[in-house]
């Protein structure tokens, strides 16, 4: 399809009108969620059978619209179908299920029941897509439009009022006064820093006369954060406009969407949209009609956690090492190329056009008094309802977790959620009333960060967490200054003879030591910041510690060398669940006989605790205390009689 | 090496062609070395000696600086890879909920340690920092599938008969 260039605002406002008149308000349009979760539960094929579906029950064209978007956001529920305007949402879709929704829904009005979201604890199923718990408690600033965009779609986002803040901000404001906008809506950065951005857009734009570079971060390397994949695959042009809002303001003629290389559909739909933009004129020489010259590159990045780190980052641009440097002249002073650039987040960016369009009042009523807007979280690991959800700052983290997230699973225990990724910390249930906001998270010793929440349950292992984060900064580590490179080395080595039973006295002092000299020396971030989740374990569960020390004991049972399995024979039912299951055929036992572990041939990967059926529970983990003998080859299952 | 060395003739060729081609593709800018190398390493799935010497001559950069790169970042690999790449996410949403346990569980199943590749080239087994999709943790991508928890039976019919099924 060939895009005419648009050469005035008022182009680009009929074009949208445009867009719209050919869009029937009350016209269904089926949107089938394309995101990376979702397509992974078989999205795709479920929207390639509506298309069929639509063609063959003849309604294709104008009548109805099956459309691919990017995520909402509800992933535990993929794949997700939403059907406008009624806005009914159908969770868990199969492509056997198309010619029904099609049938029933699209041409008859009709609500499948057995499709829709079934509340966990009211057992009610929910029609409506914004009345599921899990939508209602948000406020979707930023990641709301997903739903109702084909990100491969420039007109879907134009229609949407799409490009307006960009044709404001050229038509009738200065760049001073977009620069004033962002300062007075007091925006921080949504990457971990929150740094306020208007500031940082300042120093760029005041550095030096000349060419200057703005730069999209989308190296996410979080493990367990995906809000920025989740923009940049489902509505790149939300980022662009902000992008190119802000190049105005700083003055920069260039500017780099750099995306990290495992997330190739967020670079395919950048790539696209910036061809898109630039086919409308939104982007290139003399932007729409205004005078404005900015062009924009996207860059993949090759995999490196610090690569993210701005510094590092900008070398990987000039097709250098990813390494950081120590920032005596900020970036915004001298960048890539020695050029004033700045860098923000993906979210960040995102965020401009809204400020733009809504003005700066309106997004500094939504917060706190420190922290204003609204934040999108990625709530993952031992939550019902994992999935993006994007909540105005403040909210706590309670309402969070159990409102929006459903609680934990399997009525389990909630022990902390861990908050700031590697950089971050856990916070433990007595602060879950605390309100989300980056002054208060860095008082209890985590931090915002870009928006990992990993929620931790009671089978979750404290140290074994700490390990695990210190081992992936270790791996992380460039290596360059040697508080970061020895210290995490060292806490790794510690840590996982805690883990294994090796842990002594002192221990905890030996690490305690080593954090704060981290803190102080790392060359950058990563190192300064990489004993957080050591320093908050320590803080929040040292009893965990020390059982590990003293008693060689781990309370969540999940430290393998200090956890057995043993199948208790008063309670195995014999029902060879658990034999068929072992990967390494460890089980022995056969029908009405008792069956049990062999230990040599158990490498406790946990299977046998998890397929035992609750009835039963026969499978017991035993930590700190010795293992009892097998029960005597032959034992035979004690059966309750039927009554 | 003897391997790439036994066709050299008619590889080389085709190694001067691809980077030729990935070389042009950045007209020519050095700065754009590491995009260079992610071009070849999706094309060849691996950086051999020939390529990265090739890339070096080509893009006049000087060949240590190529192979810091190459060998600096994740997303090459300097050593032939299987032709199913397994890679088993560690992020930390899967973390908690058994991502090791699995990794454990497909180690023993493919009788191979997490990096390394099968004799018979058939399977290479890696980890991965995140897959972004955490609300099916644990994870594990099979050349780009993904499985959602899957179950030691679900295992061996990927990686056994499953496989060889589709071979």
């Amino acid at each position: 399809m060939s895009r005419k260039r648009i050469s005035s605002p008022e182009e680009l406002e009929a074009l949208g009108s445009r867009v719209l008149s050919r869009r029937e308000p009350d016209r269904p349009v089926i949107t089938v969620c394309t995101g990376t979760a979702c397509q992974a539960y078989g999205s795709l094929e479920v929207y390639r059978r509506f298309v069929d579906e639509v063609k063959r029950q003849g309604l294709q064209g104008a009548v109805v619209e099956a459309k691919a978007t990017g995520c909402h956001g509800f992933c535990e529920q993929g794949p997700v179908v939403v059907i406008f305007p009624q806005e009914i949402c159908y969770v868990k879709v199969k492509p056997e299920d198309a010619p029904e929704i099609v049938s029933a829904t699209v041409k008859g009005r009709q609500v499948i029941e057995r499709l829709l979201y079934e509340d966990p604890v009211t057992g009610r199923r929910i029609a409506k897509a914004s009345d599921i718990p899990f939508y209602h408690h948000q406020v979707r600033v930023v990641f709301g439009d997903n739903q109702y965009i084909d990100p491969k779609e420039i007109d879907d986002y134009i229609a949407l009022g799409g490009y307006s803040a960009l044709s404001k901000a050229l038509s009738r404001m200065t760049p001073e006064l977009v620069l004033e906008e962002i300062k007075r809506s007091r925006l921080r950065g949504r990457g971990g820093g929150g740094f306020p951005t208007g500031v940082k857009w300042e120093t760029t734009r005041s550095a030096s006369r000349g060419s200057k570079y703005v730069v999209v971060n989308c190296d996410e390397g979080d493990p367990g954060a995906y809000m920025d994949r989740s923009i940049m695959e489902g509505n790149p042009h939300a980022v662009l406009e902000g992008l190119i809002i802000g190049a105005y303001a700083i003055g920069a003629d260039e500017g780099i969407v750099y995306v990290r290389q495992e997330y190739p559909i967020a670079y395919e739909n950048t790539m696209l949209a910036i061809e898109h933009a630039q086919e409308y004129g939104l982007l290139g020489k003399d932007i729409l009609g205004l005078g404005f010259n900015f062009h924009v590159v996207a860059h993949r990045g090759a995999g490196a956690f610090v690569s993210g780190e701005s510094t590092a980052l900008m070398s990987a641009i000039e097709g250098k090492v990813g390494e950081p440097r120590m920032k005596y002249i900020h970036t915004a002073v001298s960048g890539i190329k020695g050029r004033p650039t700045c860098l923000n987040n993906v979210e960040t960016w995102a965020n401009v056009p809204v400020i733009i369009n809504r003005g700066a009042e309106w997004f500094s009523s939504i917060g706190t008094e420190g922290s204003k807007g609204s934040k999108i979280f990625s709530l993952v690991g031992k939550v019902n309802n994992t999935g993006l959800v994007e909540v105005p700052m403040g909210m706590t983290l309670r309402k969070l977790i159990y409102d929006i997230g459903g609680g934990i699973p399997k009525e389990k225990r909630f022990k902390a959620v861990q908050t700031g990724g590697p950089s971050g910390g856990v916070i433990p249930e007595q602060y879950l009333d605390t309100p989300i906001d980056f002054e208060e998270l860095n008082k209890l010793g985590s931090m915002m960060g870009s928006g990992g929440m990993v929620v931790m349950d009671e089978d979750t292992c404290m140290v074994d967490t700490a390990r695990y984060f210190v081992g992936f900064c270790c791996e992380e580590s460039c290596g360059q200054c040697i508080p970061c490179r020895e210290g995490l080395r060292t806490l790794r080595e510690i840590l996982t003879d805690i883990c294994e039973g090796r842990g002594e006295e002192g221990d905890i002092e030996a690490i305690q030591d080593i954090a704060s000299v981290m803190e102080d020396a790392s060359l950058c971030a990563l190192g300064s910041t990489a004993a957080n989740p050591v320093l908050t374990t320590l803080k929040y569960f040292k009893d965990e510690y020390e059982a590990h020390i003293k008693e060689k004991r781990c309370p969540a049972h999940a430290c393998k060398a200090l956890t057995a399995y043993y199948i208790d024979p008063v309670k195995c039912s014999a029902c060879m669940i658990c034999a068929n299951n072992c990967p390494t055929e460890a089980i022995h036992g056969e029908k009405n006989m008792v069956h049990w572990i062999e230990r040599e041939k158990c490498i406790k990967c946990n299977t046998c605790f998890e397929v035992c059926p609750p009835r039963f529970s026969a499978v017991m983990r035993i930590s700190g205390e010795p293992l009892p003998p097998p029960p005597a080859p032959g034992t035979r299952v004690v059966r309750e009689k039927k009554r | 090496m003897t391997m790439v060395r036994g066709t050299a003739s008619k590889g080389l060729t085709r190694v001067s062609r691809a980077v030729k081609k990935a070389v042009g593709r950045y007209e020519n800018d050095p700065d754009m070395l590491i995009q260079v190398l992610l071009d070849l390493q999706s094309v060849f799935g691996w950086l051999s000696r020939e390529v990265l010497s090739e890339v070096s001559q080509q893009l006049d950069v000087p060949i240590t600086r190529v192979y810091h790169i190459a060998s600096y970042y994740r997303a090459f690999s300097l050593v032939p890879r299987g032709k199913h790449i397994v890679k088993v996410c560690m992020g930390t949403a899967c973390q908690v909920r058994g991502a090791p346990q699995l990794l454990n569980v497909i180690s023993v199943t493919l009788g191979m340690k997490p990096g390394e590749t099968s004799e018979d080239m058939r399977f290479t087994l890696e980890t991965v920092n995140c897959l972004g999709c955490c609300a099916m943790g644990p994870v594990v991508a099979v050349d780009g599938e993904y499985h959602s928890k899957p179950s030691t039976s679900d295992l061996k019919r990927l990686f056994g008969t499953g496989r060889r099924g589709k071979e």
